[in-house]
């Protein structure tokens, strides 16, 4: 490993900010990871754009046109690119609205649900247009390795960075990761 | 005089076979495991979910409705079996609601597992995201068809072990799906009960006893604690305990 430092960018898209607990659950080997690594773009900096970097690790799946617009700017900048957790591989819990129409979704959460007063649909152009259904990244960029877990423990973003840093492929045991 | 049994070879290993056993039960009886999800010992193997695919010479065959005979050289823990097995387990997770993190059945379902004994990290094809009729109808059993794999052993075990014809498959390719043998169609109108093997064999979650949930918490469950192959290798039809009384 050279002494130049390995640049991360992180986001979560759909998904839950789960994911990046489990990064800092890493605790104390957080700080041996920062001797080698940097962070650009990620909700630890609060950085807007990301930049050019070695690895992004990307959170959460598509709901919005405001997701694939960042996973876009994600792929064009990270010559590795990890989806993280059940939601980046395969939709996740958000997905699960993939079951029933986009309106009736809505309907349910915004005019029909328990408990809703003043019943509207929001419809102001600041937010992100909805996509018809929760999509996995792979559906919309090429994803170079895929983290499973709901969230992946923080052993698992090790096991992953470790051989990534040293520009080695990472190896995944079976007996280590899951899907829940 | 003295016959020797007859023998097979899978990977190599020696297995010794009865005249009328398959390779699959062959290979059980002699500890040796041969991936599977719709074989269960004790019931009709129907040969539906292609996972226990093996090699005998140039030929694939399922070996759980292959027969056994003698001087079989046979192929079955190798890199490209367990490659298109993976594929096979990627196609029954994309063609159903196979999220796990919603799902009770999570960390005691098969299919979970399957995937995690052949290093299944991501879905490979795109989602189908079927929906498909849920039916609550019964009091203390739920059936989610989003769920279910058409593996069949439902439908085996309601007909050869509790004697009753809860379940069918019907409609074929993508349309095939479970139904329920009820005037209404109903599981609540029919005469499933909650200690039936049929309301306890299915492999993923696609049948639930309801009011359970979570009962035991995720990350002590079946397939967190054991693989699915020493499960495998264990399986034998549990004893009825009692008479039903639901």
């Amino acid at each position: 490993m050279t002494d130049a430092k390995i640049s991360i960018a992180t986001t979560s898209l759909a998904g839950c900010f789960g994911c990046h607990m489990s990064f800092l659950d890493m605790d104390e080997r957080l700080v041996t990871l920062l001797e080698h690594v940097e962070f650009n773009r990620s909700p630890l900096t609060d950085i807007k754009h990301c930049g050019p970097c070695d690895i992004g690790l990307v959170e959460g799946g598509l709901c919005n046109a405001e997701n694939v617009q960042v996973l876009r700017e994600f792929r064009a900048n990270c010559k590795i690119l990890v989806a993280v957790g059940a939601c980046a591989i395969n939709g996740g819990v958000p997905a699960m609205r993939n079951y029933f129409d986009l309106h009736e979704c809505l309907e349910e959460v915004y005019l029909n649900g328990i408990g809703v007063n003043n019943p509207q649909i929001p419809n102001d152009v600041e937010l992100p247009l909805l996509l018809d259904k929760v999509r996995p990244l792979s559906d919309v960029v090429r994803v170079d390795y895929y983290l499973p877990g709901c969230p992946p423990s923080a052993d698992d973003f090790l096991q992953l960075l470790g051989p990534l840093l040293e520009g080695k492929q990472p190896i995944f045991p079976r007996n280590t990761f899951h899907y829940d | 005089m003295q016959k020797t049994n007859p023998t097979i070879h899978v990977d190599g290993q020696e297995i010794p076979f009865k005249v009328g056993q398959t390779i699959m039960d062959a290979a059980l009886a002699a500890k040796v495991y041969i991936p599977h999800l719709c074989h269960y010992p004790g019931l009709t193997p129907h040969g539906n979910c292609k996972l226990c695919m093996v090699d005998i010479g140039n030929k694939n065959v399922t070996a759980c409705t292959t027969a056994a005979v003698a001087g079989q050289q046979i192929r079955n823990n190798t890199e490209t079996l367990n490659a298109a097995r993976k594929t096979v387990t990627q196609m029954l997770f994309i063609e159903g609601d196979h999220i796990c993190p919603s799902c009770e059945k999570t960390g005691n379902c098969k299919l979970q597992a399957m995937a995690y004994y052949l290093g299944m990290l991501d879905n490979h094809f795109p989602q189908f995201y079927p929906r498909r009729e849920m039916d609550a109808s019964h009091a203390t059993i739920l059936l989610d068809r989003s769920r279910c794999i058409l593996c069949d052993l439902c439908v085996r075990a309601s007909r050869e072990v509790d004697g009753k014809n809860v379940f069918a498959i019907a409609g074929r390719s993508t349309n095939a799906h479970l139904i329920v043998n009820s005037p209404s169609g109903k599981l609540g109108d029919s005469n499933i009960q909650t200690d039936d093997l049929a309301a306890h064999i299915c492999p993923v979650g696609a049948i639930l006893i309801k009011e359970q949930g979570y009962d035991v918490p995720i990350g002590q469950r079946i397939y967190d604690q054991q693989t699915i192959r020493d499960v495998g290798l264990n399986e034998a039809i549990p004893e009825k305990q009692g008479n039903h009384h639901d």
